[in-house]
């Protein structure tokens, strides 16, 4: 769930939220298919694995956890194309740094209304997508939960990326080989919780984990935002 | 030890000798070819310093 | 001139050093600092420093490879197998411990705006790239006669694997940008935020791997190896750090020159040699 604004008791910042996340929702609601694209190519990279290996469920039912959740990277890293770009190259985003308001507290708006139209898409089609590999019903709970904690910390992650490449031209390999390293821990622990709880086993350990990562990431996450977006954006 | 259990490391050798080869190689290169670089960067600034003489 | 041996080359001295950006704090305090960190007296420094860190460095690593090789007695299950630990071990510290100067140069480069710390920054990288493809080769090498297959996913070679691809995504970021000083704060940012990240990714790592096998130690790990059997271990650790530094001091010197190549000190230099 969306982090609440810094200090509740300032006017200023929770308006300035409110402003950013609205422009973010209006603008995102003209290109619906900007929204819709990742989440198909989500669909269809976990079809991939079928295909690539057995029809059988019994055996997609073992690396199901890992599947959904690899194609949820995936797809989180398409999105964040989207996530910038846009903004930058209209200098708006010029604009948003000279503004004198929190760069921070803007970026972190952004990356929250866009983890709304990509990461929360994907949580909700995640059970889906399971069911289609075998995974059992019971599972269901975990894999939302696992993944919506997941999907926050890969928006915050894949934001940082993004905004250090921004101004480089075909910069989304090079914003995948430096995203999806730094992902790695979240994998580990998102899909390995899944596994877990499908084999019957206590998962509050890593769910926990999962959480406190994300606090991390979402509390230190928007400086280094603002702070690599200004070194991309500043002439 | 003597010399040919040194060199057989009990089987190993392959194993050991690549290991410890492949790390020399790698050390060694990694300063020659800064030093190589280094040389033609003073090159390059020697001959940039000559033609800025040249022009003034 | 002698300024083609690059060992002895260096700018002639004789003039004052350009004012850099770090010398506008005035607090003669750290002045010395500041003044160490201008690019002429960098230059100069690491071209005097360079041989007493390379010649112990390799006196120090025939000792201790000497001392691994010869005077370690064999190991009981591993028998002479277990001596690639000597290079194992020190590589794999190595590649950490170049990343976290690396991240550390960057810092004080991106905070207090020293160029000199954005250079060191540049010149470690494929030095602990290197450092890294060493560590995964040796321990691979290693895993072969051990466990029977050429790679394992066990926690310490998974790591190395992830802080390679830290390293090469550091140096393609690095190379994505034309304008130098970009690339130095963008790079230097993903540095600072990497290796905030490198604890998470181990702690993950052993946890994962923790899973399959218990709590179990890296299958890497030295045979309870024997505290006179550690000193060759130690000493190769040194050697390495030290031959690091001396490796370093030449790619600083080349970073130096590549930056500062419309400055007046370093024309004027070649002029009066």
């Amino acid at each position: 769930m969306p982090p609440a604004a810094t200090e509740p008791a300032v006017p200023g910042l929770w308006s300035l939220w409110l402003l950013v996340s609205r422009r973010e929702l209006r603008l995102a609601a003209r290109h619906w298919d900007q929204v819709l694209q990742p989440l198909i190519f989500f669909v269809i990279v976990t079809t991939l694995f079928p295909l690539a290996i057995s029809p059988s469920l019994d055996e997609l039912r073992r690396v199901a956890p890992g599947v959904v959740w690899v194609a949820a990277m995936l797809a989180s890293l398409l999105a964040l194309e989207s996530l910038f770009r846009p903004d930058v190259e209209d200098g708006t985003m010029e604009q948003w740094t000279l503004s004198g308001q929190p760069l921070s507290l803007m970026l972190l708006a952004k990356t929250t209304a866009h983890w709304l139209l990509a990461g929360l898409p994907m949580v909700v089609m995640a059970p889906v997508a399971g069911t289609a590999l075998g995974m059992p019903l019971s599972v269901w709970p975990v894999l939302m939960g696992s993944l919506a904690l997941g999907t926050a910390c890969l928006s915050i992650l894949g934001a940082i990326g993004a905004a250090l490449t921004v101004g480089v031209r075909r910069g989304s390999v090079l914003l995948a080989l430096l995203v999806l390293p730094l992902e790695m821990p979240v994998l580990i622990f998102g899909a390995r919780t899944v596994d877990l709880a499908m084999h019957g086993e206590s998962v509050v350990g890593p769910l926990n984990l999962l959480a406190a990562l994300l606090l991390l990431f979402a509390s230190l996450g928007p400086f280094a935002m603002a702070a690599a977006m200004r070194i991309s954006v500043e002439s | 030890m003597n010399l040919s259990d040194f060199f057989q490391m009990s089987g190993y050798a392959p194993y050991v000798w690549s290991c410890y080869g492949l790390t020399l190689v790698v050390l060694v290169g990694m300063d020659w070819t800064a030093r190589r670089r280094l040389r033609e960067e003073l090159l390059r600034a020697k001959r940039r310093a000559a033609v800025g003489q040249g022009e003034s | 001139m002698s300024s083609e041996s690059p060992r002895s080359s260096e700018p002639r001295a004789g003039f004052e050093p350009p004012t850099g950006s770090g010398e506008a704090r005035a607090n003669t305090r750290w002045l010395w600092f500041f003044k160490l960190a201008s690019p002429p007296h960098a230059y100069r420094l690491a071209g005097l420093l360079r041989p007493w860190f390379l010649w112990p460095a390799v006196a120090l690593m025939l000792i201790a490879a000497y001392g691994g090789l010869v005077i370690a007695p064999s190991d009981y299950q591993q028998k002479d197998a277990f001596r690639i630990i000597y290079v194992h071990a020190p590589v794999a510290s190595m590649s950490l411990m170049v990343y976290v100067v690396m991240a550390v140069a960057a810092g004080i480069g991106i905070i207090w705006r020293i160029k000199l710390a954005h250079a060191v920054a540049a010149a470690s990288a494929p030095i602990g790239a290197w450092f890294t493809v060493l560590t995964l080769a040796s321990g691979s090498i290693y895993g072969k006669p051990m466990w029977g297959t050429w790679w394992e996913w066990d926690p310490r070679l998974t790591s190395e694997l992830i802080q390679l691809f830290l390293y090469l995504g550091y140096m393609a970021l690095r190379a994505s940008f034309d304008d130098i000083q970009r690339a130095d704060r963008a790079s230097a940012l993903l540095a600072v935020v990497g290796v905030v990240n490198v604890p998470i990714v181990k702690y993950s790592v052993v946890w994962w791997n923790s899973l399959h096998q218990g709590p179990s130690i890296s299958k890497l790990a030295a045979p309870s190896i024997d505290s006179s059997m550690l000193w060759p271990l130690l000493i190769m650790m040194l050697a390495f750090m030290l031959y690091f530094v001396a490796v370093l001091c030449n790619r600083v010197r080349s970073e130096i020159l590549r930056r500062e190549r419309n400055t007046s000190w370093l024309n004027e230099s070649f002029v009066k040699s």
